[in-house]
C-alpha cells in the first residue's frame, strides 16, 4: 500500500502535465456546447428573468416594472386562469389516457400470434403523422359538415354530431381524442418495457398458483411502473408545453375554449409585442413545470417499483 | 379442511348440468386457444381499422375531385385517383418546391450540425477528466428540461436585433451546430459503455484523442448516431414555432410554415389539394421509417426505458 502511495506521489508531476492536458482537451471539446449553451440558455435565461420585471414592446428600451407583470398576472388577467386551466385539462386528460390506450395496445401488441410486425406496425404509423400535417388531418376528420367523424356518428349511432372545433364544449375534448391517435410513439416504449420482463417471474408465479389477472397485476405492471413513470414525466412536460395543433386548428377558439398557455404567451409576445408580460408568463410556465415534475418524483416512491431497489422498512 | 371437502363436492355435481359447450370450454386447452386467438386477432383488426382510417381518408381526399371532396355523405375509400391533385397542390397556389429546398436545407444541415458537436461534446464527458467536468454535465442534464418558451424570447431579441438575422435561417441552424442537450447525453451514455482499454491502447500506440474519437469509437457507436439523426431529421422537419417566429419572407418559409399558410388561405375550397401537400410532408418520414425500422424504433425503446 505504502510503495503505490509512494509510486503515485512520485509520478504526479509528470501525471500532472498530461493530466492538465487532458483537461484542456476537455474544453476544447465541449466548447460548441459550452459556447451552446452560453448562448442560447443561460444569457437568455438572465435576460428573459430581467425582462419579465420590465415593460418591453421592442420599439424603446425596457421599461423597469418589478414585480408588476406577475401581480397583474396573478391578480387580475381572467385570460391567465383561463389558459392555465385549459392547459391543465388538456394535459391531464390526454396523458394518463394516452398512458392506459398504450399500454393495453402493446399488452394485446406482446402476444405471441402470427402476423404481428404487420399489426405493430399499423398502430405505430399513425404517430409518424406528426406536426402540420395531423393537425391539418384531424380539421378535415372533425369538419362538421364534411368530415368523417359526424358521419360515422350518424351511421352508427344515428346521432347528429356535434360541431366540434366549432364549439366551446366538444373543442377541447376533440383536441384530447386527436392527442390519442398519436400514441404510437409511447406503444413502443411499452412494448420495449414488456419484452424486457424477464421469463422467470412469470414461471415462478404460474408454480405459485397465479392466474393471468393476478400475473397482470403481481408483475407486469409493477415491473412496468419505472416506464409508465417516465413517460407520464415526459407526457406532461409536452403536453403542457404544447402549441402547434392548437395554433393550426383553432387558434384558441372559440372564445378561448381551446387557447392553451402557450399560445396565450405566443400572442402576448409576437402579436401584442408585450415582451416583459411574455417573458414573465414563460417563467410562471417553467416554475409550473417544474413543481408538477417534482411532485411526481415525490410521489413516485409510493408506486414505482425499482427492481434491484432495497426498500427500507 | 371441511372447505375443501365442500368445493370438492359440489365440482362433482355440477359439470352434469353443464352444456355441452360449457364442458367444452373447461376441458379443452385446444378451444380455449382457439378462443384466445379469436379475441386477439379481433382486437388487433378493429383497432387497426381505428388507426389506419384517418390515414386512408387523408389519402383517399388527396385523389379525389373537388365536387366529391365537398359532397355528402363522405367516402372513406376512393374512386377516383386524380394522380394530378399532387402536382396541382404542389405547383398551383404556393411555392412548394421552395418550401421543401428551404426545410431540406435547414433540416439536413442542422443533422450534420448536431452529429458533429454532439460526438465532440460526448466524447469530452465520457473520456476526458477535467476539473468541473461533473458540473457542467450537470448543467447539461438541467437545460434538457428547460423549456424553449423561457429562453425563446430572448434569443428572438438577440437573433433579430444585435445580429440582425431575421428572416433567415441562421437563427434556425447555428444552435445546432453548438450542441444539443438530448443527443449528446445519449451519446455519452453510449461511449460510456465501450471498454476503456480501446482507447487506452490506442493512445499508446500514440494516436489523438480526435482520432480515437473518429476512427475507435464513433465506429462503434452507429446505432446511436442513426438514432440521434433520426430524431434530428424528424424533430427539425416539424418543427413550427421557430420559423413561424423568424421566418417573414414567402421565398423563406419551410414545409411547416408553408403548409399552415395553405390551410389558412386556400382549405376552404381546395381539401384534396391540402390533403395531397400533407401527405407528401409526411413521406420523407415514412420513408425513413420504412428503410431504417429497426433503428427508429430501437431508437426510441432506448430513450424511452430509461426511467
Amino acid at each position: 500500500m505504502q510503495t503505490t502511495q509512494a509510486l503515485q506521489q512520485a509520478r504526479r508531476p509528470a501525471l500532472g502535465k498530461m493530466a492538465r492536458r487532458e483537461e484542456r482537451e476537455f474544453y476544447l471539446y465541449i466548447l460548441p456546447w459550452l459556447l451552446g449553451f452560453l448562448l442560447f440558455s443561460f444569457a437568455p435565461i438572465v435576460a428573459s428573468l430581467f425582462l419579465s420585471l420590465t415593460d418591453w414592446s421592442m420599439l424603446s428600451a425596457p421599461i423597469w416594472r418589478g414585480l408588476n407583470n406577475y401581480i397583474t398576472i396573478f391578480g387580475n388577467d381572467p385570460l391567465f386562469r383561463k389558459t392555465l386551466i385549459n392547459t391543465f385539462v388538456y394535459t391531464f386528460l390526454s396523458v394518463p389516457l394516452g398512458i392506459v390506450l398504450a399500454m393495453l395496445i402493446a399488452i394485446l401488441l406482446n402476444q405471441k400470434v402470427r402476423g404481428m410486425t404487420l399489426f405493430r406496425t399499423i398502430f405505430y404509423i399513425p404517430s409518424l403523422v406528426t406536426g402540420v400535417s395531423v393537425a391539418v388531418l384531424w380539421a378535415w376528420i372533425l369538419n362538421p359538415q364534411f368530415g368523417l367523424l359526424n358521419h360515422f356518428l350518424m351511421v352508427f349511432f344515428g346521432i347528429k354530431g356535434p360541431e366540434w372545433l366549432f364549439n366551446t364544449k366538444t373543442a377541447m375534448p376533440a383536441m384530447i381524442v386527436m392527442s390519442l391517435w398519436g400514441i404510437g410513439g409511447s406503444m413502443v416504449i411499452y412494448l420495449a418495457g414488456l419484452q424486457g420482463i424477464p421469463d422467470h417471474l412469470y414461471e415462478a408465479a404460474e408454480i405459485d398458483g397465479a392466474g393471468t389477472i393476478n400475473k397482470f397485476f403481481n408483475i407486469t405492471v409493477p415491473m412496468m411502473t419505472p416506464t409508465i413513470f417516465f413517460n407520464l414525466i415526459m407526457g406532461i412536460i409536452g403536453s403542457m408545453q404544447t402549441f402547434t395543433q392548437f395554433f393550426i386548428m383553432t387558434n384558441g377558439g372559440p372564445a378561448n375554449a381551446t387557447m392553451v398557455y402557450v399560445l396565450y404567451l405566443y400572442r402576448q409576445a409576437f402579436q401584442y409585442f408585450q415582451m416583459g408580460y411574455a417573458c414573465a408568463l414563460a417563467w410562471i410556465l417553467f416554475l409550473i413545470i417544474l413543481l408538477v415534475t417534482l411532485l411526481q418524483f415525490w410521489g413516485a416512491s409510493r408506486w414505482v417499483y425499482y427492481e434491484g431497489q432495497l426498500k427500507g422498512r | 379442511m371441511g372447505t375443501s371437502e365442500i368445493s370438492m363436492e359440489s365440482k362433482r355435481v355440477v359439470p352434469q348440468r353443464r352444456s355441452l359447450v360449457q364442458r367444452y370450454w373447461r376441458e379443452s386447452r385446444r378451444v380455449r386457444h382457439a378462443a384466445w386467438l379469436l379475441l386477439v386477432y379481433a382486437l388487433l383488426i378493429a383497432g387497426s381499422v381505428v388507426f389506419l382510417i384517418p390515414l386512408i381518408w387523408m389519402v383517399s381526399t388527396s385523389l379525389r375531385p373537388e365536387w366529391e371532396v365537398y359532397s355528402y355523405p363522405p367516402k372513406i375509400l376512393p374512386n377516383y385517383f386524380l394522380w394530378r391533385n399532387y402536382i396541382e397542390g404542389w405547383t398551383m397556389l404556393l411555392p412548394f418546391t421552395t418550401f421543401l429546398k428551404n426545410t431540406l436545407t435547414i433540416t439536413i444541415g442542422n443533422v450534420i450540425g448536431n452529429l458533429i458537436s454532439c460526438s465532440l461534446a460526448a466524447f469530452g464527458f465520457a473520456r476526458l477528466r477535467a476539473r468541473g467536468r461533473d458540473f457542467f454535465f450537470m448543467l447539461l442534464i438541467s437545460t434538457m428540461m428547460l423549456p424553449y418558451e423561457v429562453t425563446m424570447i430572448p434569443q428572438f431579441v438577440f437573433f433579430t436585433r444585435l445580429l440582425n438575422w431575421g428572416n433567415s435561417f441562421k437563427p434556425l441552424m447555428v444552435p445546432a451546430w453548438l450542441g444539443w442537450p438530448f443527443g449528446i447525453f445519449l451519446l455519452r451514455q453510449f461511449f460510456m459503455s465501450i471498454p476503456i482499454d480501446l482507447d487506452d491502447a490506442a493512445r499508446i500506440d500514440g494516436a489523438s484523442t480526435l482520432r480515437i474519437l473518429t476512427q475507435i469509437m464513433l465506429p462503434l457507436v452507429k446505432p446511436a448516431l442513426a438514432t440521434i439523426a433520426i430524431f434530428a431529421f424528424v424533430g427539425n422537419w416539424n418543427n413550427f414555432m421557430a420559423p413561424l417566429i423568424y421566418l417573414n419572407d414567402i421565398n423563406k418559409y419551410t414545409m411547416a410554415i408553408g403548409l399552415r399558410l395553405f390551410q389558412g388561405q386556400h382549405a376552404v375550397h381546395n381539401q384534396q389539394y391540402l390533403m395531397a401537400v400533407s401527405v407528401l410532408n409526411v413521406l420523407p418520414i415514412l420513408v425513413i421509417f420504412f428503410f431504417a425500422q429497426k433503428t427508429f424504433i430501437q431508437g426510441i425503446a432506448l430513450t424511452g426505458i430509461k426511467g
